[in-house]
């Protein structure tokens, strides 16, 4: 789920409407005289589940649409699909109109690009594990022998080697939608549309399905969207996402932008129990490494640079700035009584290091660990930055400071 | 304004308005008698005469179409039958009692070869197979109509809305209504037998058939849908499997109507088991009637018992 140089429009949904009831354009017109929804809902008994929503999702992006039951979520996603046709404005899948589109060509797109995972399952309880997971192939008409082993593959990527000729109805929950991501990984569709595919679990197997997912994303590259009311799980998975809300959307933004700078009340209302350490990444906290040594160097510089600067340890690392190592006060002058002349025979790989898009939640156990700084790197292992303790405390009151003025807020408004 | 008034006031006091509708009633009443001294009766509606005509220019200008129907009926009837009396006895009990073990189960089974030895034993045999083709031919006609109807029934609610009510009637109207058209449509003999118990027996399968369908959760005709499946495929791989278990009890209530039409059916010389119900109740003869009817009961058990374990097809998986 890397960022890419030039993103592409994968989906494209503009300005689209959905409204049930035995007349559509009626309704639509009554919003155009300015009527609110309650008002034609209680006039004319028309429900607008999807209220003019805009949004574009990028090639490989995972796009998370949250909001509670009723804000119109599962509706957006069936029409991204059409199981739901909408009522007004355009779907364009790859630059074709959904919406438009004549059955023929529906069902290819359907068959070949956009795929579906249910939050009930909806696993065929007639068919075992194999012809579920088979059935997009079987309805493509690819051949038995093939379909097989497309599908034993598929099967054996979700952990699911050996259930092959079991039943839905003898598989646990956490399982079952194992069989439902095989279905939709088997026709290797390009866009995975997501309704609520984890709700339905425990919260134990949940958390496990999630990170599973994640793991297979990085795998399988494909365009998500996903659909959830939990939020913990919207911050997990999603690189961007939109907040829904009465058939609108209120806020579309990445993790980071949502908790740290809610549109509105009704976000603010949402985020106001997520700990900031959970989605500031720990790039917005790091700091440059005040002395840095290179393994050639030998223990007497360490210790001069050390002292120059008044600080307890150096980070080392080798001629392209991979890092090797960490090197504490005490220990250079122990390897100086010792006779050593490079640190690249003292340090060894001793340091603990991070990723600076994690989130800084997850430097709290590692620094938790040990007094010294924590080192970060990027994707090559060059060192970047270091995180000290301080700045790690710092960060953690900034965010209790954040929470108190929300709570302030909040006071206020009652 | 002054009628909202006087009904709120009756409202209000329950003994006044208990007399007012009394009043209202009795005057309705003697109106009407008044009224019947000047205008009285019905006005005539001249329907029967109106079916008689239909039915009349049917028979005249449809003779071709009934006499195909016929032809087909009468050949598939008259082989079932010939080769059910053609097969030994034995055999034949064989080959039931074999089926009942391999759709139902071991005592199934058993008691369908005790039954049909009992039958046997009362020397109706030849009578009861008679009746087995009337009844196999009339299932036949039935399900092959039935399921396609009710298939269309689940797919249309317009469809539904006509079907419904002529399934309705078809349940409804006392088979002696029909027994004579199908006489005067098909001739006497087996065959106006056989349609009129087509007519009795046809409706479960296509309610069962069209329920069934409507039955499958919405979600997994959604997941058929959102994979791509054709109209076809929708129906094939998904609908009609899993409705199967309700199709399966409309056949098995099918053959239930239709075995309890045999009797009337006799009456139209259809013949067969109710053959001699007819003439034991001509004869006044107790005895003879008691043995046709245990026959017809026994026959009902058997088809019933091995019918009804259709739908509930047991699955082998390989971890259970």
């Amino acid at each position: 789920m890397s960022e890419k140089g030039d993103t592409q429009v994968k989906i494209s949904c503009q300005n689209l409407w959905k409204v049930f009831g035995p007349d559509p354009q009626r309704a639509l017109n009554l919003i155009k005289d300015g009527m609110t929804k309650e008002e034609v809902l209680e006039q004319t008994g028309h429900v607008i589940a999807v209220k003019d929503v805009s949004f574009d999702v990028n090639e490989g992006e995972a796009f998370v649409i949250m909001g509670l039951s009723g804000s119109g979520k599962s509706t957006l996603i069936r029409c991204i699909n059409r199981l739901i046709k909408p009522t007004k404005g355009r779907i364009l899948v790859d630059g074709a109109d959904l919406a438009t589109m004549n059955e023929t060509e529906l069902r290819m797109t359907r068959r070949h690009k956009v795929c579906m995972v249910f939050q009930q399952f909806a696993l065929f309880p007639h068919r075992s594990v194999l012809d579920n997971a088979a059935y997009g192939l079987e309805v493509q008409a690819v051949d038995k022998a093939q379909r097989r082993k497309r599908t034993l593959e598929v099967l054996e990527m979700v952990g699911l080697k050996g259930w092959e000729n079991n039943y839905p109805d003898e598989l646990s929950g956490g399982m079952q939608q194992r069989v439902g991501l095989a279905r939709a990984f088997a026709i290797d569709p390009e866009i995975l549309l997501m309704d609520e595919p984890f709700s339905a679990l425990d919260p134990l197997i949940r958390r496990q399905m999630q990170d599973e997912f994640i793991n297979l994303m990085s795998v399988v590259q494909k365009t998500i969207v996903f659909i959830t009311h939990d939020l913990n799980e919207a911050l997990k998975l999603g690189e961007r996402i939109a907040i829904m809300k009465d058939g609108e959307i209120v806020q579309l933004g990445s993790p980071e932008e949502i908790v740290s700078d809610p549109a509105d009340e009704y976000v603010t209302e949402f985020v106001r129990d997520v700990p900031r350490s959970k989605v500031i990444p720990v790039r917005n906290i790091m700091r440059e490494p005040e002395v840095t040594l290179y393994s050639w160097q030998g223990p007497k510089v360490a210790l001069h640079d050390m002292r120059e600067k008044d600080i307890q340890y150096a980070f080392v690392m080798d001629p392209g700035r991979r890092l090797r190592g960490i090197i504490t006060l005490n220990e250079a002058r122990q390897a100086i009584k010792d006779g050593v002349t490079r640190l690249s025979k003292v340090v060894k790989g001793n340091a603990l290091q991070i990723g600076p898009d994690q989130p800084i939640e997850e430097v709290i156990p590692l620094a938790a660990t040990s007094d010294n700084p924590v080192a970060v790197v990027d994707e090559d292992e060059r060192l970047i930055g270091e995180v000290p303790r301080v700045a790690l405390l710092l960060g953690m009151m900034a965010e209790e400071k954040n929470n108190n003025a929300a709570q302030h807020v909040n006071n206020q408004k009652r | 304004m002054e009628i909202t008034r006087f009904a709120q006031r009756l409202n209000q006091r329950p003994a006044i308005r208990w007399l007012f509708w009394l009043g209202v009633s009795g005057l309705i009443l003697l109106l009407g008698w008044l009224l019947n001294d000047y205008k009285g009766g019905f006005y005539e509606l001249p329907l029967g005469p109106w079916v008689n005509t239909g039915v009349d220019w049917l028979i005249v200008n449809f003779a071709i179409f009934f006499d195909g129907i016929k032809q087909v009926v009468a050949v598939v009837l008259n082989n079932l039958e010939k080769f059910l009396l053609w097969l030994p006895w034995w055999s034949m009990l064989a080959l039931i009692m074999l089926l009942a073990w391999r759709l139902a189960s071991a005592r199934v089974a058993i008691f369908t070869g005790a039954a049909m030895y009992f039958i046997g034993m009362l020397g109706l045999w030849e009578l009861s197979m008679a009746t087995l083709a009337l009844i196999a031919t009339a299932v036949l006609i039935s399900v092959a109509l039935g399921i396609p109807i009710g298939i269309l029934c689940a797919r249309s609610d317009r469809v539904d809305g006509v079907v419904r009510p002529v399934l309705d009637v078809m349940q409804t109207m006392p088979a002696f209504v029909y027994l004579i058209p199908a006489l005067m449509f098909f001739g006497i003999g087996r065959v106006p037998g056989v349609m009129a118990t087509v007519i009795f027996a046809l409706p479960p399968s296509v309610r069962l058939t069209n329920l069934g369908i409507r039955q499958v959760p919405a979600e997994l005709v959604e997941a058929a849908h959102a994979f791509g499946s054709t109209s076809a495929q929708l129906l094939f791989k998904v609908q009609l499997p899993l409705a199967m278990p309700s199709i399966m009890a409309g056949i098995n209530q099918t053959i239930m109507l239709s075995l309890s039409m045999v009797v009337l059916a006799a009456m139209i010389a259809a013949g067969g088991l109710g053959r001699e119900v007819i003439m034991a109740l001509g004869q006044v003869d107790v005895g003879r009637g008691f043995l046709a009817g245990t026959a017809i009961v026994l026959m009902a058990m058997i088809l019933d018992r091995v019918t009804q374990s259709l739908g509930k097809k047991r699955r082998r998986s390989r971890a259970a």
